[in-house]
């Protein structure tokens, strides 16, 4: 291992960053674009969600009922229709997630101290939505339902007797249940993965492509030099994104900070080793530009979206799935992110992700070095 | 150190491609201080030698020795004393002619002390003076040319190979080029050359002719001239000048004929004899000669008898 030799590969590569201006704009601008699209655009909140209401009683308790469903953040009441027909039309052209119905004789029968029932029509197109929308439904009229048996009871001189079991519900770690800060610390797992793998496997293969590689390697360089030397602008300018990612998750979508700053910095190495190997891993095996961008997307940003618990929770994931999020890197780095960001967790609890991060990055920066050879053909 | 004064020992080299031999048995000694040309069409095996000789490709079978070193089992001292000039010009474009001297002054390890010295006389032998910082790309070929070469020597070898290194460049930066590859053969470095233009063959001390994987024939250039042809070589301008080709392939002592230019190059066994039966031979086939002469054989002819089969061009005409 020569220094100087490191040394010139390294400055080589950096000359090749500054002078191509696509490049610098994804290693600059798009982390911050990924960030700002994920913790705005992404929104799993539900909130002041539209509903149309077809009220056939219109009397003091159907407005009460009405008021607790405006009331709520999670339901905007945004007009009350004079017939059915307009109702089902408001679901159809999607102006309301859900309609409520209250039959005519609602608060005759609520006097009389027999039950009654409302209908909630729901949009069931994003069953998860319609999920969560029917539960929210539920809660508010039930809340409703008690109150009122309570007045019914009382009215008639009983002995009221409050709920003996009652939940009191405190939410830990994201206190206002903001999106948010569940999605923001992950993108930094998008982040690597598109600046180590996409953005390595380019450079590489551009050499083998331009024939560039041929009088690089009739010189005294080797493999690790070339590889290391390659690589190291891509650590540096990782690690600067993954600096940047954080300030904009702590100080603009005050996603709270609880952990080590450094704990944060070592898993952040550890995964760019990891990404960074496979982008170089994929550009020795692919030896050309397209295929070598296609299949460092494939193996690294795909999984990183979809399996690494960055969007999807893996305890929802079907058995077989949750399995093989086990042998994504970006699974143990999300996991890694989401404890120190939101939870605190100190770094001696986060050995079970540290861990396998650390053996992936070994690994792989094993197999990269490994698959390159001074060598044509 | 060069073993015998050879700085470049080939021996029974053989690189296949799967069914296809790319190089077969090759064998040839190169002396320290000469240039050496490897002369051949496309697909003859010279890339694929000169890459074996610099490590980048591992014989199939066989050996060599540069610079003292064996390319199979010291790749790296073999790299370290060479320095390689691939077909395709392959320095960075987007950096400028310093980063790339720069570039390969630190790949190549030049102490610092003399990293200032090394650059000055690459940019000088370059003719680059003043044109540091210009964008590679944008430098016309003949000096793309020249500043590969100086990246390619600053460590100062003792041998260097230029695989088609005037390929692509006009005839006077080709001329400039070789200029300096006799400077530099004259302090003593080996040239190891690959070319398939004839009249730079003319430029080499000594020359193998490749074909096919194979050396067809080797010696300076004025020997292979007088020595390698099968046969003696015969001028004819005759009219019509096609005909006459076909005409000519089947007659009796007529070796191989060729259209050179406006004329014809006839290979016969005895020139002295055959001048009068061609001029009969071609006068009763109704053609009308101007001119039969004895002429010596330019390399090319040398290359043509020795790489064609006798007849061949029969049946490509038929």
């Amino acid at each position: 291992m020569s220094f100087t030799r490191f040394l010139a590969v390294a400055r080589k590569e950096v000359v090749h960053i500054l002078r191509d201006t696509r490049g610098l704009i994804i290693v600059l601008i798009m982390p911050v674009v990924l960030v700002l699209l994920f913790g705005y655009g992404v929104n799993l909140d539900f909130k002041g969600l539209p509903v149309y209401v077809y009220d056939r009683d219109g009397s003091q308790r159907s407005q009460d009922l009405l008021k607790r469903f405006q009331a709520s953040e999670y339901f905007d009441v945004v007009r009350v229709v004079g017939d059915y027909s307009a109702l089902t039309r408001s679901l159809d052209d999607g102006h309301a997630k859900m309609g409520i119905v209250i039959p005519w004789d609602f608060s005759q029968r609520l006097s009389d101290g027999r039950p009654v029932q409302v209908q909630a029509l729901v949009d069931g197109t994003d069953d998860n939505t319609a999920n969560v929308l029917i539960g929210y439904a539920l809660a508010v009229v039930q809340g409703y339902s008690s109150d009122a048996q309570l007045v019914w009871l009382r009215n008639r001189g009983q002995l009221v007797q409050p709920a003996l079991v009652s939940v009191q519900a405190r939410t830990w770690y994201n206190e206002d249940l903001e999106s948010s800060a569940f999605i923001v610390p992950g993108v930094l797992a998008l982040v690597m993965s598109v600046i180590g793998a996409f953005l390595t496997s380019l450079t590489i293969a551009r050499e083998w492509e331009r024939g560039t590689m041929e009088q690089l390697i009739s010189t005294p360089v080797t493999p690790v030099e070339i590889m290391l030397g390659k690589l190291a602008p891509y650590f540096a300018i990782g690690m600067f994104d993954v600096i940047v990612c954080a300030l904009i998750a702590i100080y603009w979508f005050q996603v709270p900070f609880r952990g080590s700053f450094t704990t944060l910095l070592c898993a952040s190495a550890m995964f760019l080793v990891v990404v960074l190997s496979l982008g170089f891993f994929i550009s020795v095996i692919a030896k050309s530009q397209l295929a070598a961008s296609q299949v460092s997307l494939i193996i690294t940003f795909l999984p990183a979206f979809l399996l690494s618990g960055f969007l999807f929770p893996i305890e929802q994931m079907p058995a077989v799935l949750q399995w093989i999020t086990r042998i994504i890197p970006a699974r143990y780095y999300v996991s890694v992110l989401k404890k120190i960001f939101l939870k605190g967790t100190p770094t001696t609890l986060l050995y079970t992700d540290l861990a396998p991060l650390a053996l992936f990055a070994l690994v792989l920066a094993l197999l990269a070095t490994a698959s390159f050879h001074k060598r044509l053909g | 150190m060069p073993e015998a004064g050879n700085s470049v020992i080939i021996e029974d080299l053989v690189k296949r491609f799967g069914d296809f031999v790319a190089v077969d048995h090759i064998n040839l000694e190169v002396r320290k201080g000469e240039v050496f040309g490897f002369l051949g069409p496309n697909g003859a095996g010279k890339s694929t030698t000169i890459r074996m000789l610099c490590g980048l490709l591992r014989p199939t079978s066989g050996g060599a020795r540069v610079a003292g070193f064996d390319v199979s089992r010291e790749p790296e001292s073999v790299r370290q004393n060479i320095g390689y000039m691939s077909q395709k010009f392959s320095l960075y474009n987007d950096l400028t002619v310093m980063e790339n001297i720069r570039l390969f002054a630190g790949l190549y390890s030049v102490p610092a002390n003399l990293l200032k010295e090394r650059i000055e006389w690459a940019l000088e032998m370059a003719n680059l003076k003043g044109r540091e910082h210009l964008i590679t790309a944008t430098l016309p070929g003949g000096w793309k040319q020249r500043l590969a070469l100086g990246c390619a020597v600053l460590h100062r070898p003792p041998v260097i190979f230029l695989d088609e290194p005037t390929s692509g460049v006009d005839p006077i930066s080709r001329r400039q080029f070789w200029d300096l590859i006799h400077l530099m053969a004259e302090k003593g470095v080996t040239v190891f050359v690959t070319t398939h233009y004839m009249e730079e063959a003319e430029y080499c001390n000594r020359l193998a002719l490749i074909s096919r994987g194979t050396v067809a024939a080797l010696g300076t250039p004025s020997e292979l001239k007088r020595k390698s042809m099968k046969g003696e070589l015969l001028l004819v301008e005759c009219e019509p000048l096609g005909q006459a080709v076909e005409i000519l392939q089947s007659a009796p002592d007529v070796i191989d004929a060729a259209v050179f230019g406006s004329a014809l190059h006839l290979v016969v066994r005895d020139a002295t004899a055959a001048i009068p039966r061609v001029r009969k031979y071609l006068s009763d086939h109704n053609v009308t000669v101007a001119l039969v002469d004895k002429i010596n054989p330019t390399l090319e002819d040398v290359f043509v008898s020795l790489t064609s089969t006798p007849g061949s061009a029969k049946e490509w005409k038929a």
